[in-house]
């Protein structure tokens, strides 16, 4: 469909909106009409946000195959036969290299996939397709609790998975509150260290494309989409143009407040609650359920770690510990001399 | 057995904080449920990633108020009484990078905050690297019985 889409227009619809962009006549375009759609985002545009508009799905699946065909080279080639993980009844290697075409769902070869809802509401019935992939959440727990700083947020927005420094835990699938990204065994740095006691490969999830937004290009879901179902920018006019939206259409939004927000907004004309019901969820299919911040006790716990060392200051200073401190220096309290770390 | 120039009780707070931080850092890495650990009587909690990164929060906040405390009495008090052992200066200066490298730890980990990869990589490795480095020097200085922060000048 991309390919028929240049030969028509003699264009492609990416170097056009990249000419726009580069020789500044997105000026010329109609000022009611937001940058946010005409121009490829730009490094200075801070954290990018998609909106994905529902209404326009038409569930054809050129975005997932697009998806693959942009990511080829960062898919897993796993080293066969596995390690033999310790404990064997609690770590088991998981493959997905002999089922590089499963589709229905997120796998290390598929990071984006079509999700189906057919609903009634208010006497209509309604025929949803949702491209369901990583939310690039704008406070990602994946990243925040990877031990080892393989999983980050880039200042694009981007939440990527280093290949080569992630050990395949899958923390970041358990702490995901869509459990989104999918492991591969056999590959990655765990095979270098201990392959059978620690580690189980490398996660993989959506990065954006970000070697093509690198380049100043649209991701590969976005450009090859016939129904212009995805819009990228800056986060600020993405979600002003996802209210107006979902207002323009009576509809509903997905996303906007997820897990304390997130760079993946969803407008449908029928609500979430009825989508994440008709949807198939499971392993590897994320449901559409209201998600609360899961970072928002370690927001608050961050300022207790700030309060804390001025509390004692405060305590050296007004007495209470310094009488406490006082009490022991006469010499009369013993130590073993091996209780300090 | 040594007499110290300090109580006891603070000696104690301050290991029971760093050893409880080194087991819950330990526990980032996703290995309590592979090795049962999780599935010892009361040891659940530890296959809670969310729940250990809190106790991990709580017990940093612990450590910076009596490190705080110290650094005022050491100023206020100590400085002309007692003096650093070697060990005593090494693990301070370890103790320096870690409670550095956490509290960036924490501040990357707020809402609206995006720093450049390769900084978070750093801290991450600052930061575990220390603690092994810690380790390794606590150990060292159990073994030869010169575990004592500072002594009498």
């Amino acid at each position: 469909m991309a390919n028929e889409k240049k030969i028509m227009t003699g264009v492609s619809r990416r170097g056009f909106l990249k000419a726009l962009s580069v020789g500044g006549a997105g000026m010329l375009i109609p000022s009611g009409v937001s940058a946010v759609q005409e121009r490829v985002p730009m490094p200075s545009d801070g954290e990018l946000a998609t909106l994905l508009d529902l209404s326009k799905c038409i569930g054809c699946g050129e975005c997932v195959r697009a998806c693959r065909e942009s990511n080829a080279a960062k898919f897993p080639e796993p080293k066969k036969p596995f390690p033999d993980l310790v404990p064997a009844s609690r770590a088991r290697a998981e493959d997905w290299s002999d089922n590089r075409d499963v589709d229905d769902r997120l796998t290390p070869y598929n990071w984006l996939f079509l999700q189906n809802a057919q609903v009634e509401y208010e006497g209509e019935s309604y025929d949803i397709n949702i491209p369901r992939r990583c939310m690039h959440c704008q406070n990602p727990p994946c990243a925040n609790l990877c031990p080892f700083g393989a999983a980050n947020k880039q200042t694009n927005g981007i939440t990527k998975i280093s290949d080569s420094l992630c050990m395949g835990g899958a923390k970041c699938r358990k702490v995901c509150p869509w459990h989104i990204p999918q492991r591969q065994s056999g590959v990655g740095l765990y095979l270098d260290i201990m392959p059978r006691f620690a580690g189980n490969g490398v996660m993989y999830k959506c990065d954006r494309c970000y070697q093509l937004l690198d380049k100043g290009e649209l991701p590969a879901c976005i450009s090859a989409c016939p129904e212009d179902v995805q819009t990228i920018g800056p986060r600020h006019e993405i979600v002003a143009r996802a209210k107006a939206l979902a207002k323009e259409m009576n509809g509903f939004i997905y996303g906007l407040d997820e897990n304390g927000g997130t760079n993946t907004i969803y407008v449908s004309p029928v609500p979430f609650k009825l989508l994440n019901k008709a949807v198939d969820k499971g392993k590897g299919k994320p449901h559409m359920k209201p998600v609360i911040d899961v970072m928002a006790d370690e927001t608050n716990l961050a300022t207790a770690t700030l309060l804390a060392p001025l509390a004692g200051v405060a305590a050296g200073f007004l007495g209470f510990g310094s009488k406490l401190l006082k009490l022991g220096e006469s010499g009369n309290e013993t130590n073993g001399g091996s209780d300090e770390s | 057995m040594k007499v110290r120039p300090y109580p006891a009780w603070i000696t104690r707070l301050y290991v029971f904080a760093m050893a409880a931080l080194a087991a819950t850092g330990m526990m980032q890495m996703p290995l309590t449920k592979r090795y049962f650990i999780s599935d010892i009587p009361g040891m659940a909690w530890t296959s809670d990633f969310f729940l250990v990164h809190k106790v991990h929060y709580l017990l940093a906040a612990l450590l910076l108020f009596v490190i705080a405390l110290v650094a005022v009495h050491w100023f206020r008090y100590w400085y002309e009484r007692l003096v650093l052992t070697p060990m005593g200066m090494a693990r301070v200066v370890i103790l320096g990078g870690l409670v550095v490298s956490g509290c960036l730890r924490v501040y990357r980990n707020l809402p609206d905050v995006s720093l450049d990869p390769s900084i978070i990589l750093a801290i991450e490795w600052v930061h575990l690297v220390l603690t092994m480095v810690m380790g390794g020097v606590a150990l060292a200085a159990l073994l030869m019985k010169c575990s004592a922060y500072a002594k009498r000048g």
